[in-house]
């Protein structure tokens, strides 16, 4: 049974201004994710990537299709997910020690038993003595790591994690992406993992899948990564299997980013 | 020369009384009847219109030392906080409620547009007659003027909130109440602010109006009393009162704001060697 499944499903958009106007972002996308497994989404920009992630994660309801979280069919918010979202996602009023506990204070832990949690959380991603600074005060990726210690608090069995690293600096990014592996490695969530940078998706997977480019987006493949783990993410890079994966997915993503773009000339 | 003269912090307070001396300087030797008139053909026709800075100064003494003056002040002021109060408790639950629900937003829509649009001022006579000439008609008044001014604002804010936050918010397991409270009320509140500078003051002008219109009690009748007898050194006394009474109250809400509102971004924060 997977974690996650992504049923046949297809997202069409209704335009605010010409109610007549539709557009199919996704079509026919099945996708499954296995318990404990880390699979990543790559595709070209505008192609319904955080679409997708949506449907996963319970906060946009699919045209057609359906989401099941451990075999049950997912109706309103998936308890069971953890999402770090693509853009600025932290409560601009609260201190990042408050953001990073908010989850907890929600399910009703009191705080002098979430605070300490929190702080050591703002820790272990780097952020320790940062938890009074307002998100404002803080930089784009020390809120994008404030945001994963928010998410990663609350042990979610699912996690979704749209473009998360793509704000970070290389270093930085390389030393989030192996603590995420270790963290994921300790008790095997299950990641659905979506990126535009494939280096990084099979540096990180166990199995990438390839989005067409849109409309009607739907994976035109997908590629088990067999590379041996456990991983160091800037060492595996140099590795030739992974060179040798890198340049078969390309391969198939680049004829696909071209079909896209003839598409849309002709179009 | 220039340089040290342009207006900076250092001497801006410098400026600042420098003007209102000026002001105060110019209202002296132009309504001084021993200055020759320059305008008007008689020297004593400047003071009876426009009074006389001193005599001005020393009714506002006569008001506190006297003690006549508390008892109007007060009266003006439970009315002004009165209204303030109660309209915006009733402007934030109201926006908070057809904010939350758009279905009854776009139901009201027409009225709540045509209950703003009425010049509401107008209402103050038919207030008179429902409330009586005490405090309720003034209260009554200022909260029309206030209610319209925190609800519309509040409606804005609630419809601003951020989508993604609100969709992480519910991620992280938050349930209808916690939204209100942890995303909907906070993001509502810079609105809230901005607007209740502008609504202290009007719930003044209807505590104000209000009682030049009809009442035994407030500043607002003294100076309806004083007009009546072309008294005009005690209207401008009480114009003067008014006025710092009101730059005082938008002063405290300054203060709440500045307290309540430290999260939001403040250009400028670093500092100069
Ligand atoms: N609410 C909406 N209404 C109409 N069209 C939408 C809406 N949300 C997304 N779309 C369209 O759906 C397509 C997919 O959007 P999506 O945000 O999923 O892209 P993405 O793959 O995440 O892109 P990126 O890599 O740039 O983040 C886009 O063409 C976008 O314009
Ligand atoms: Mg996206």
């Amino acid at each position: 049974m997977s974690a996650l499944l992504l049923d046949d499903i297809t997202c069409t958009f209704i335009s605010r201004d010409d109610p007549a106007a539709r557009y199919t972002a996704v079509r026919n996308a099945s996708i499954a994710v296995g318990e404990g497994e880390f699979v990543s989404v790559v595709g070209p920009t505008g192609c319904g990537k955080s679409t997708l992630l949506n449907v996963a994660a319970g906060l946009l309801q699919p045209s057609s299709g359906d989401c099941k979280v451990f075999g049950k069919t997912l109706e309103g918010i998936n308890s069971h997910a953890g999402y770090l979202f693509q853009t600025e996602s932290l409560m601009p009023w609260r201190r990042a020690l408050d953001n990073v506990i908010a989850g907890l204070q929600f399910r009703g832990v009191p705080k002098e038993e979430a605070v300490p949690r929190g702080e050591e959380w703002l820790a272990r991603v780097g952020l320790a003595g940062f938890g009074g600074r307002y998100p404002h005060q803080l930089s784009g990726g020390q809120r994008k790591r404030v945001a994963l210690a928010q998410c990663l608090i609350l042990d979610p069995k699912i996690i979704l994690m749209d473009e998360p690293f793509s704000a970070l600096d290389v270093q930085t990014r390389q030393l989030m992406e192996n603590e995420l592996l270790e963290l994921w490695a300790a008790d095997r969530k299950s990641v659905l993992f979506i990126t535009h940078d494939l280096e990084e998706a099979i540096a990180l997977s166990d199995r990438v899948i390839v989005l067409s480019a849109g409309p009607e987006t739907h994976p035109i493949g997908e590629f088990a990564i067999d590379l041996p783990r456990p991983r160091d993410v800037s060492e595996v890079r140099l590795t030739p299997r992974f060179l040798e994966l890198h340049e078969k997915i390309w391969h198939a993503m680049k004829e696909e980013v071209l079909k896209g773009y003839r598409q849309q000339l002709k179009a | 020369m220039w340089k040290r003269l342009k207006p900076n912090r250092k001497n801006l307070r410098i400026y600042q009384v420098l003007i209102l001396v000026l002001l105060l300087a110019f209202w002296y030797i132009g309504t001084n009847p021993n200055v020759p008139a320059i305008y008007f053909d008689d020297v004593n026709k400047a003071p009876f219109f426009f009074g006389e800075p001193l005599k001005v100064a020393s009714r506002l003494w006569d008001w506190f030392y006297g003690g006549e003056i508390y008892a109007h002040l007060w009266v003006t002021l439970v009315e002004t906080m009165l209204a303030f109060a109660i309209g915006t408790v009733a402007g934030l639950a109201i926006g908070l409620w057809l904010g939350l629900a758009p279905a009854w937003a776009d139901v009201f829509d027409p009225f709540i547009k045509g209950a703003n649009a009425m010049p509401r001022v107008i209402l103050a006579p038919i207030f008179m007659v429902w409330f009586g000439l005490g405090i309720g008609s003034k209260v009554a008044l200022g909260f029309t003027l206030v209610f319209f001014i925190v609800f519309f604002n509040v409606y804005q804010g609630v419809r601003e909130v951020s989508p993604v936050v609100l969709a992480n918010a519910r991620m992280l397991g938050a349930n209808n109440r916690q939204l209100l409270r942890s995303v909907y009320l906070p993001s509502a509140m810079s609105w809230v602010f901005a607007s209740l500078h502008n609504a202290v003051g009007l719930a003044f002008v209807g505590a104000v109006v209000g009682e030049y219109l009809g009442s035994a009690s407030g500043v607002g009748y003294l100076i309806h009393q004083a007009e009546g007898v072309f008294d005009i050194n005690t209207v401008f006394a009480g114009i003067i009162l008014l006025t710092v009474f009101a730059i005082v109250l938008d002063w405290i809400v300054g203060m709440i704001e500045k307290r309540l509102m430290v999260w939001q971004p403040r250009a400028g924060e670093t500092e100069r060697m």
